[in-house]
């Protein structure tokens, strides 16, 4: 199977949908002759020209507004944000607009829209909004953490009649990982047990799964605790049953979460967790996020501003 | 110094009695606050707290006993942690202070007695994950005598697979059960049916039970009931049965002989003041015994009153707990359904419990030797060893007998 990175297998999933719709349509600073920012886009401006891959002026509110528009008309935009933390600038048209409008229309307006980019970066490139736009009844948010999931969910999202968020990385885009050259889709809403064991459940998304795989090989290894990993993959729908099903078996759950803590996916699932399986816990469940301030400029300190898997291995001996 | 210590309060003192808490579980204590009184050899003297912190921790109960320089309390300071619990001192269960903290108006689950002073504390939650205590509960496991090893002392799983095999009220039974088959019916416990299984499986294998039983001429008995009942039909109220007067005379003879209207409680016996009388009454899927209290203050009328009153609530499940705990005497009636005699399952921590019979017409040989038709009534007393000897019990018995058999006794 080849092995390619978390950007060709994004690349590959959007080129592949081009081709396969020509209603499909990217729009986005820098998209076309630049290549993306983060050269996601690599190629398809050259291979599907100025109509299905279109450059944009710095302005979310209004390309965004573009897309919605375009997608209420009967086209699959891909929006992509530089940086999902440009996303607050366009706020009211992604979640008055496009979150709100298949509940205005009673049902009758479709908006089959993706916006993707990187949701993490540096103090105002940073944030993490997988949290708060997962908030929004009628949208839909997924965060892959390997190229396979990536180019799967990303398939899946702009095949979807409803707006799906797609939150990459800036630091998986190089990482590599097999994925088939077949097609295959991932359903939204499923997540993925990355790692088998039966002490101890650690639910993740995105980055923080690789966090949470590194901390269970250390704990199998030096502390003889099997730790079960979970992808949720996707944050709306949330695969809870996977979540539930996973803490039935262990009675155990630490949260490895990059959100800052406060509000954060973590949150949610801690709650659900304690409702849904409360005679099932053995312990408290635990989480371990960001640090709960501003991106931190300082290099030394910058590194254990995101979940580290010394951090993750340090939590879970708190509570084995 | 965290702990607080029993002080040598004069030269010969060598031991002293907590008379008293002034500081409870909690309470916050400043430097010079009495926290306790404190009677030595000599007289009765306040204790002061030399530390400020929180009266986290108490082992020695009002009226138990330590040595001086024993432990008696934890106080924890601003900045301090919980020790680990080890215990305080191995002199604790000395005091024996946790089995008399008992109240009678929530009688211990049985099987726990001998080892709750091992880990718990008097008042101090037990702390074990929701797992543990769903495990707990479908093994018949008390939590409140196994060792936590999780953090702060948590009780977790493993906890509960290696707990002994003596900590289990309800041992597992050891005859292999015949599994349900096509046609049969497999209920599941209701928690009463639980609480039944539970309790007397205890009362039985650890209560060392004794039997009595007496039969006695009930015509009287019959003759004034029936009497009674005329007159208070003309007057339309409510007729008195039979057990009515059972329940009264039962009370009574109990004030009589105290010594069954009491409990074992490890290193003591407790003979209780008042006559909270548990009546059992039959409800769908197992029984409940609703209690009277200080029925020894109460009239036939008002007993039998009680009686109706408490068990259609029973039947309806409208009971409150504190109308079904805390009795002290138990009084089970078969009689209406034809039983002429039995022997009941005391009802723990009770010392006594009565069975009733029927009342059955048939020949007697009377006191000049002739055959004659006579109303019989058998009753049968079943009694803990460790607080009723047999000749106690017949003396019970027997006062029992004389007040049944002269029922206008019970008019004095």
């Amino acid at each position: 199977m080849p092995v390619i990175t978390y950007r060709k297998a994004l690349n590959d999933a959007l080129a592949e949908e081009l081709a396969r719709d020509e209603n499909v349509v990217i729009i986005g600073e820098e998209v076309a002759q630049y290549n993306g920012a983060y050269k996601v886009t690599e190629e398809l401006w050259k291979r599907f020209g100025d109509k299905r891959v279109v450059d944009a002026p710095i302005s979310e509110a209004g390309f965004i507004g573009l897309g919605i528009g375009a997608s209420m008309l009967g086209l699959r935009p891909v929006v992509e944000l530089m940086f999902w933390s440009f996303a607050f600038v366009a706020y009211d048209q992604i979640v008055n607009n496009a979150g709100c409008i298949r509940y205005m229309s009673g049902g009758l307006v479709n908006l089959p829209l993706v916006i993707r980019g990187p949701a993490n970066g540096g103090t105002t490139h940073s944030h993490t909004p997988e949290s708060s736009l997962a908030n929004h009844p009628g949208v839909r948010v997924v965060c892959p953490a390997t190229a396979y999931d990536a180019k799967g969910l990303m398939k899946t999202a702009i095949r979807d009649n409803d707006p799906v968020f797609v939150m990459e990385n800036t630091l998986l885009y190089g990482e590599t990982w097999e994925v088939p050259e077949e097609e295959y889709l991932i359903p939204l809403g499923v997540a993925d047990v990355k790692r088998e064991g039966r002490d101890l459940s650690l639910i993740a998304h995105g980055r923080a799964v690789m966090t949470s795989l590194k901390a269970a090989k250390i704990l199998a290894a030096e502390h003889g605790i099997k730790a079960e990993v979970v992808d949720l993959r996707s944050i709306r729908p949330l695969d809870e049953e996977a979540i539930l099903q996973s803490v039935r078996k262990t009675h155990r759950a630490v949260l490895v979460d990059e959100n800052k803590p406060f509000c954060a996916v973590s949150a949610q699932i801690a709650a659900m967790i304690q409702e849904k399986a409360f005679d099932d816990l053995d312990a408290p469940v635990q989480r371990v996020c960001a640090l709960d301030a501003p991106a931190i400029y300082s290099p030394p300190l910058e590194k254990q501003q995101l979940p580290t898997a010394e951090r993750v291995v340090e939590k879970v001996l708190s509570i084995a | 110094m965290p702990y607080i210590e029993m002080p040598k309060l004069s030269d010969t003192m060598t031991e002293g009695t907590v008379v008293k808490w002034r500081k409870g579980v909690g309470d916050p204590v400043d430097v010079g606050d009495v926290i306790a009184e404190i009677e030595t050899d000599k007289a009765v003297m306040e204790l002061e707290a030399f530390d400020e912190g929180i009266l986290k921790e108490i082992y020695v109960a009002e009226g138990g006993k330590a040595q001086t320089g024993q432990k008696l309390a934890f106080l924890l300071g601003a900045d301090e942690d919980m020790p680990q619990k080890d215990g305080p001192s191995g002199r604790r269960e000395k005091s024996g202070a946790t089995v008399a903290g008992r109240s009678l108006a929530a009688p211990p689950k049985a099987g726990t007695v001998a080892s709750r002073t091992a880990a718990a504390v008097p008042g101090d939650r037990v702390k074990a994950s929701p797992l543990a205590r769903k495990i707990a509960g479908a093994k018949g496991l008390s939590l409140s005598s196994i060792q936590g090893s999780g953090p702060g002392g948590r009780i977790v799983a493993r906890d509960l697979e290696s707990a002994p095999e003596a900590a289990r009220p309800a041992r597992p039974i050891l005859v292999p059960e015949t599994p349900a088959g096509q046609g049969d019916r497999r209920i599941p416990l209701s928690s009463m049916r639980k609480i039944i299984a539970e309790r007397l499986l205890a009362s039985k294998t650890q209560i060392p039970h004794f039997y009595l039983n007496i039969e006695l001429d009930a015509g009287e008995l019959v003759r004034l009931r029936t009497q009674l009942n005329v007159h208070l039909e003309q007057a339309g109220q409510g007729k008195l049965t039979i057990n009515d007067f059972i329940l009264k005379a039962a009370v009574a003879a109990a004030t009589k002989v105290p010594r069954v209207n009491a409990s074992f409680a490890g290193d003591a016996v407790i003979e209780y003041a008042d006559v909270h009388l548990s009546v059992a009454v039959a409800v769908e899927d197992g029984l409940v015994t609703p209690v009277i209290r200080r029925a020894q203050t109460k009239s036939l009328r008002e007993i039998s009153g009680a009686v109706k009153n408490l068990a259609a609530r029973a039947r309806t499940k409208k009971l409150k707990p504190e109308e079904y705990q805390g009795g002290t005497l138990t009084v089970s009636n078969l009689g209406s359904y034809g039983i002429k005699s039995f022997s009941a399952v005391i009802n723990p921590p009770q010392a006594v419990i009565l069975s009733i019979g029927a009342i059955v017409k048939q020949p007697v040989v009377n006191a000049l030797d002739q055959i004659a038709p006579g109303h019989r009534l058998a009753i049968g007393l079943s009694a803990d060893h460790r607080v009723v000897d047999g000749a106690v019990g017949a003396q019970y018995l027997a006062e029992l007998r004389g007040l049944l058999e002269n029922p206008t006794w019970m008019l004095l």
